[in-house]
């Protein structure tokens, strides 16, 4: 059983998939506790996979028993092992969250809901495991298509146009994927990742031009996928208008997983010192550095000038992926860190505020941040989760928006080039974030209430709230635990 | 030099032109329909292009029978079987979708939807 574990990982959520429409035939309201139990169960595998993974080192498993390079192999190495374990927890909180807003938002649709969210967990979790290129792809795909269907099933019919728009670019970004993915094949006959690294510096005497091909569309394509500024302009509209558990789901995991897609490809697949070698012909880490802190700093002036407060979290995101493409982009262990330690903070820190925003959007259907007047009163336990993510994006110590933002400006001061200038960004961006978020807390804690009584959402919504909050607080305050941790994967990667 | 880089190639510069061609109806076309037929185009461009990697000269069908010794390579094709499968599928989703949207909005022409909005 437990050297099974890589591929159950993946097996589960898909075989959960096509059990809940058998169920929903019995029961409807069955499924969502089919999910959960599912859910519940891939969490635990993940522990037992990180605790043997630290006892035993990297995982292989080979499917079918086919040694690579000839079959696919999933690998779990302490990056992998670090995505599974945040992916299987936080879709576990939106999970039990999802209930009540799936019953208000879709009614009478659970159980194509839940096929096509478990679907959703099967792709994000196959990425992250697996260690044949190909392989990816198809998950990247599996991951895209059912994103795009739960984006459409929103309320308002802008949903459809905004998913419409997603699938057109992210079938670009996924073309280009698979382009770049035949042109490291072309030259170097191989798929698995390991063995494509190992013949590739051969490959590149031979053919210098088609591996910068591959590598240009793959970072193209992967750009669009996380929505780095300027390739973001998908993402506004379908955060705004998919169903609040799915923009919570997408903004927490999502992007993230395009963001390790990225790590990946470039520290794993091509290598930092491949990547070194060709710096001259391609900058790629000085323009990913430059374009990620432009995200940042364009993301926040934009979310700034929204009303809508979902479309503003959207726009925090592009801002937010910002930095963890300027962690990838500084190009030293110390910034490294600061860009995987963001991932996990930020799914905490997003999800939380996507949550709290889906449980007022629930009781009251407010989006407008000008209707937050006195919210706090009403809801005041869903708001002091909000104020909690939302301080920790703003980069309050000691909660954990700090920590990932201090890392990655002392990696910015330890590259001692001009990358010294992102620290002064990543600092005045923190008076940016703070520019959007007071506001909201200014409005939703002081002045003049219109609410009388407390009117709070329901427990299944509240509990994963708060639990994500407290996470906030915790990985701050327990950075010590977690940073050694990370340490130990940027090690692996460099 | 022209034969080598034009008609001896002839294949991979059929699938670059036939790319361009579904990228440029994907990007600039305003019709949700004619976005869809551009997105299908690029998808077998790089059918194309996988296949003509995997082509050998000479090669036999990838079928093991006695006295063939060159086969073409059978791992782009399978890929490209997937790679079908996956194009059929955002296809199926992206008809959907088109079809929602003209119930809501009775057109499927971009700068239409875009108006009412």
């Amino acid at each position: 059983m437990i050297q099974h574990s890589p591929v159950l990982v993946v097996i589960i959520p898909l075989v959960t998939a096509f059990l809940i429409p058998l169920m929903g035939l019995l029961r409807k309201k069955y499924c969502i506790y089919l999910s959960v139990l599912s859910m519940l169960s891939i969490f635990v595998i993940a522990a037992s996979i990180v605790t043997s993974l630290v006892s035993s080192g990297t995982i292989h498993y080979y499917l079918g028993g086919w040694e690579p390079p000839w079959g696919i192999e999933y690998v779990i190495d302490p990056l992998s092992s670090f995505m599974v374990i945040l992916i299987t927890f936080i879709s576990l909180i939106i999970v039990v969250y999802s209930r009540r807003s799936v019953e208000k938002e879709l009614p009478n649709n659970e159980v194509a809901f839940y096929t096509l969210f478990m679907l959703l967990i099967t792709g994000l979790l196959g990425i992250v495991v697996t260690g044949d290129l190909f392989n990816l792809y198809v998950f990247l795909e599996i991951a895209s298509l059912t994103a795009y269907a739960l984006i459409a099933v929103g309320e308002k019919r802008d949903a459809l146009v905004a998913s419409f728009n997603y699938l057109i670019i992210g079938t670009i970004a996924a073309c280009f994927i698979l382009l770049g993915i035949g042109f490291l094949y072309m030259v170097t006959g191989s798929l698995n990742m390991a063995d494509v690294s190992t013949r590739l510096p051969e490959a590149y005497g031979q053919y210098p031009k088609v591996v910068l091909a591959a590598l240009a569309f793959f970072v193209v394509g992967l750009s669009i996928k996380v929505a780095l500024f300027p390739l973001h302009l998908w993402l506004p509209n379908a955060y705004t208008h998919a169903p609040s558990t799915v923009s919570a789901l997408l903004a927490a995991l999502m992007t993230k997983v395009g963001a390790y897609v990225m790590i990946r490809i470039i520290f794993t697949v091509f290598g930092f010192s491949f990547i070194t070698q060709i710096t001259d012909i391609a900058p790629l880490m000085d323009i990913l550095s430059i374009v990620g802190a432009l995200a940042i700093i364009v993301g926040a002036v934009f979310a700034i000038s929204q009303t809508d407060i979902k479309r503003m979290l959207a726009y925090s995101s592009v801002s937010q992926i910002g930095y963890i493409v300027l962690g990838i982009g500084l190009s030293n262990p110390i910034g490294l860190t600061g860009g995987i330690l963001h991932i996990l903070h930020h799914a905490f820190m997003k999800g939380c505020l996507f949550l709290a925003v889906g449980a007022i959007i629930y009781r009251t259907g407010i989006r407008d941040i000008f209707d937050f007047q006195g919210i706090g009163r009403k809801m005041p336990y869903t708001m002091l989760a909000f104020s909690i993510a939302a301080l920790s994006m703003v980069g309050i110590p000691p909660l954990c928006g700090f920590f990932s933002k201090w890392f990655l400006v002392l990696g910015a001061i330890e590259s001692k080039s001009w990358k010294v200038f992102f620290s002064l960004v990543i600092l005045s961006s923190s008076l940016l974030n703070a520019g959007y978020f007071f506001r909201i807390l200014e409005r939703t804690w002081f002045g003049e209430s219109p609410y009388s009584q407390r009117d709070e959402a329901p427990i299944s919504m509240l509990l994963p709230t708060l639990t994500l909050a407290a996470g906030c607080i915790l990985l701050g305050v327990l950075i010590f635990v977690s940073h050694p941790f990370i340490v130990s994967i940027v090690d692996t990667l460099f | 030099m022209l034969e080598d880089l034009i008609l001896a190639k002839y294949n991979y510069w059929i699938s670059a032109v036939l790319m361009l061609i579904g990228f440029y109806a994907m990007m600039s076309k305003k019709n949700f329909i004619k976005k869809i037929i551009g997105m299908n185009i690029f998808q077998t461009a790089i059918i194309l292009f996988y296949i003509s990697i995997a082509d050998v000269k000479d090669g036999a069908a990838p079928i093991l029978v006695d006295d063939v010794l060159v086969y073409v390579n059978p791992l782009p094709q399978v890929l490209m079987l997937t790679a079908i499968v996956v194009g059929v599928s955002t296809t199926a989703v992206a008809l959907s979708l088109i079809m929602k949207i003209y119930q809501e909005y009775q057109t499927i022409e971009e700068d239409e939807v875009l108006e009412v909005r």
